[in-house]
């Protein structure tokens, strides 16, 4: 025991000098947000009694209040499981778990019950998880009956040992070649139970080759680059793939259950632990509820594990503002963000990327404000101007036997952004002659304002911008965007960096030399002068004036300026408006005239009945004086028999009546609504017709013959 | 003197034609009379078409052509039911009538239709 305290001792020290590269945050509010919103019953329930101990164990470590219905749904799947008879050694192993946290009350018998089961599965179990199932449910049995033992430990032992592969893996049974640190886990759970209940039994050299095992298993241990270590496996066939939170958790099960039992005889160096407790913090806040889960039930087992304790060294905000005098703060906590053992936290150095191994500040040690639980370092030193830099920490506890429990990690490396205001000074445009450089125009630039200014020239002059920038600890400061855009009318867009030589910054564009490069397009060019940092906190973008320019004509081989990009969903905005051409109306006669002629229509039909009454009357004075019996069909020769004149009466009517029909037609009528009317009236008139004019046809063929 | 002659050729054909007319019958008098007065109604429309141009072209050729229709519906009902005419000896003019009423009526019809 003592050997292994010294190791461990060395191994922290010669630790303790590695920088690790990057800081994570410890568990906090979002996780418990995040609990509650991934562990919500799901229709009234839990899916599953696995799921359901997941639940219950996440809120009991989160510090989350357990909502009555979670309880009283958790009370009730166990008593189910505990209840029937045709639960699995899994079932049961779930619900015991899941009752330890939630205490729902169980009837002896019940325990009598699945004491028995679990010992038939015990001796009745062939692969690893049959093993871990009813043995790790007889260890849960045990906090409420201490009367329970293993029967025949040494074997059982024995039996799970045998699933063992060299490279520190397990398989899950002897059918199954394949062999993944998840099952380790699994496999170093189950004997830490079997130890639990009967170590005196056991062959105490068992034991200790599971130590090698275990160091076995770290040999296979991957690293990512900012030095946090996981368990991955790499299975052939992917199914059965866990993931390496799934496979990490699991292992850290195994491993803080068998330091739980094995009473300090794990030799497991502290800086790994703090390592798997970074990988854990590195996730973030997961998405998943098994991963939540993982991640919580990991970190609880490390900071608790009878190995060593992690602390986390955190800052609440890595940038700091010199406007609005911040100071440098910084949290120590474990993971779960409980309050650390009294420590120091001292700033070993500050570096910047030119400044590789010389510290800009001296080590100093930073005050612990005990209200705030902050470690604060209220005035940042002189020499450290706006920039990124990178922090180094170091956390010193004050009690030595506190370094044996608790693990620092060494010295930490944080990259700060130190940010400020840029003083710009000295902004103005000018347009120089391209020979002798006398400056035609000169304007003063208000950058800080709106105003804009407006400027002439042609290709033979030169356009000037020239500004200074001083920090605010009066260094010269070159900033990542320092960039002049001249955009033409027609959208066509020309970026030019703007150089500097410290603190001056200038730039000339001679434009005798840029017509090509402007296409020749003539014409007025807006102005926008780009400065911009990520330390800058008044970086701007500035529309600055415009610039007439007058460039020579394009030759006829010039390059066309290159077809600016269409807006994409211009095509299905509205198109432009058709005017739609109409056929001119035609030009229509004055209504008077249109009514004359009307007038003038009607005039030979008037003359027609004056024509054929003036015939007439002739006609009958000199058939009155000529007393002729004439042969002839007189028009005014009316049939004086009634039935005869009925139906000449009709006839006439009929004719009328059709030509009334015509006049509708035109009026109102379509054709076919006149024809079939004209159908009727035609049969009607046809037969009436015939009938007058076949009697006047015999009428006057007795005349003649008479 | 040939100036004269044909002067007074002219008066004399012109009485004659007068004195041949006279002594034809009321009847037919009465049918040339509507004769003349469908083509005058006619020439009106036209006189019309030619000042103001032929916008509904439809409608001036739909007036037009029932005026002439008529006209010549006319004139078949005069030949038929002069009894001078040899070749239409047998033909009772009542049925003659009875054609040109029949026609008239059709005609008029497709005239409505196209007038618009």
């Amino acid at each position: 025991m003592a050997r292994s305290i010294v190791g461990f001792l060395v191994l922290l020290l010669f630790l303790s000098f590695c920088e690790v590269a990057s800081f994570f945050q410890p568990i906090s509010d979002p996780h418990r947000s995040a609990a509650l919103e991934l562990f919500s019953l799901d229709h009234g329930s839990f899916e599953s009694l696995e799921e359901t101990y997941e639940a219950l164990r996440t809120f009991d470590l989160l510090g989350i209040e357990k909502k009555p219905d979670v309880t009283a749904t958790a009370c009730r799947l166990i008593s189910e499981a505990v209840g029937s008879s045709s639960s699995t050694p899994k079932d049961l192993f779930y619900a015991l778990k899941a009752n330890s946290i939630a205490k729902c009350a169980i009837e002896d018998k019940a325990f009598q019950g699945i004491i028995k089961r679990l010992n038939a599965a015990v001796d009745g179990a062939s692969s690893l998880l049959d093993f871990h199932y009813s043995v790790g449910g007889l260890v849960l049995i045990k906090s409420y009956k201490a009367d329970v033992h293993l029967a025949n430990a040494d074997g059982i032992f024995r039996s799970v040992k045998a699933f063992s592969q060299s490279d520190g893996r397990w398989r899950y049974s002897s059918n199954n070649p394949e062999s993944c640190a998840f099952a380790a886990g699994i496999a170093l759970e189950t004997l830490a139970g079997v130890v639990s209940f009967a170590s005196s039994e056991l062959d105490q050299s068992l034991i200790s080759t599971l130590n090698d095992d275990i160091s076995k298993l770290f040999d296979s241990i991957e690293k990512y680059d900012d030095g946090t270590l996981y368990f991955d496996d790499k299975l052939v066939d992917g199914h059965d793939h866990q993931g390496p939170l799934a496979t990490t958790s699991s292992v850290v099960r195994g491993l803080t259950a068998f330091a739980a039992v094995s009473d300090g005889s794990l030799n497991l160096p502290g800086n790994k632990i703090l390592e798997l407790a970074n990988f854990f913090l590195g996730i973030g806040v997961p998405g998943d509820a098994k991963d939540l889960f993982n991640q919580i039930d990991s970190l609880a087992l490390l900071e608790s594990n009878r190995v060593s304790i992690p602390l986390i060294l955190s800052l609440p905000s890595t940038v700091l503002s010199l406007t609005k005098k911040d100071s440098l703060q910084v949290k120590v906590n474990t993971v779960f963000g409980s309050n650390a053992p009294p420590l120091t936290v001292k700033l070993v150095g500050a570096f910047t990327s030119d400044s590789k191994d010389a510290s800009l500040v001296e080590s100093q040690e930073l005050v612990f404000d005990a209200g705030t639980g902050l470690h604060n370092l209220n005035n940042l030193p002189k020499s450290i101007d706006i920039g990124s830099y990178s922090f180094v920490f170091e956390i010193v506890l004050h009690k030595s036997e506190h370094e044996k429990v608790y693990v620092t990690g060494g010295q930490k490396k944080v990259p700060i952004f130190v940010s400020g205001l840029i003083r710009i000074e000295n902004a103005e445009i000018s347009i120089l002659d391209s020979d002798l450089g006398s400056i035609e125009t000169q304007k003063k630039l208000d950058l800080a304002g709106q105003s804009a200014v407006s400027l002439s020239a042609n290709h033979l002059q030169k356009l000037r911008v020239s500004f200074k920038l001083t920090t605010p600890r009066g260094h010269a400061f070159k900033p990542h965007q320092a960039l002049l855009k001249l955009r033409h009318e027609s959208k066509v867009e020309h970026i030019f960096v703007v150089g500097n030589s410290g603190e001056h910054f200038e730039i000339v564009l001679n434009f005798l030399g840029l017509v090509e490069k402007f296409f020749y397009l003539s014409g007025r060019y807006d102005i926008e002068l780009t400065v911009g940092d990520v330390v800058m906190e008044n970086s701007l973008l500035r529309a600055i004036g415009h610039i007439e320019l007058d460039l020579p004509e394009p030759p006829e081989k010039a390059p066309r300026p290159p077809p600016q990009p269409v807006d994409p969903y211009s095509r299905y905005g509205p198109k432009a408006e058709i005017t739609h051409i109409f056929r001119a109306p035609e030009k229509r006669p004055k209504e008077e005239l249109s009514f004359a002629f009307l007038g003038l229509t009607f005039l030979p039909l008037l003359g027609f009945l004056i024509g054929v009454s003036l015939a007439c009357i002739t006609f009958m004075f000199s058939f009155n004086q000529q007393k002729l019996s004439r042969v002839g069909v007189n028009l005014k020769n009316f049939p004086t028999n009634t039935v005869a004149a009925t139906f000449a009466i009709l006839f006439h009517v009929g004719i009328g009546a059709v030509l009334l029909l015509y006049v509708f037609f035109w009026l109102k009528l379509d054709l076919f609504q006149t024809l079939k009317v004209l159908g009727l009236l035609g049969v009607f008139l046809v037969l009436v017709g015939h009938r007058i004019l076949s009697y006047l046809a015999a009428t006057s063929a007795k005349l003649k013959s008479a | 003197m040939g100036r004269a002659s044909s002067k007074e050729d002219v008066g004399a054909l012109f009485r004659s034609l007068r004195s041949a007319y006279a002594a034809t019958t009321l009847n037919l008098k009465i049918i040339d009379l509507y004769v003349g007065f469908a083509i005058f109604t006619a020439l009106i429309q036209v006189v019309y078409m030619v000042m103001v141009g032929s916008f509904p072209f439809n409608s001036f050729l739909s007036g037009v052509l029932s005026c002439v229709g008529t006209a010549v519906l006319a004139v078949c009902l005069r030949i038929q039911v002069n009894k001078e005419n040899k070749e239409f000896k047998d033909l009772p003019p009542e049925r003659a009538f009875a054609d040109f009423v029949l026609c008239n009526l059709v005609l008029h019809l497709v005239m409505i239709n196209f007038l618009g």
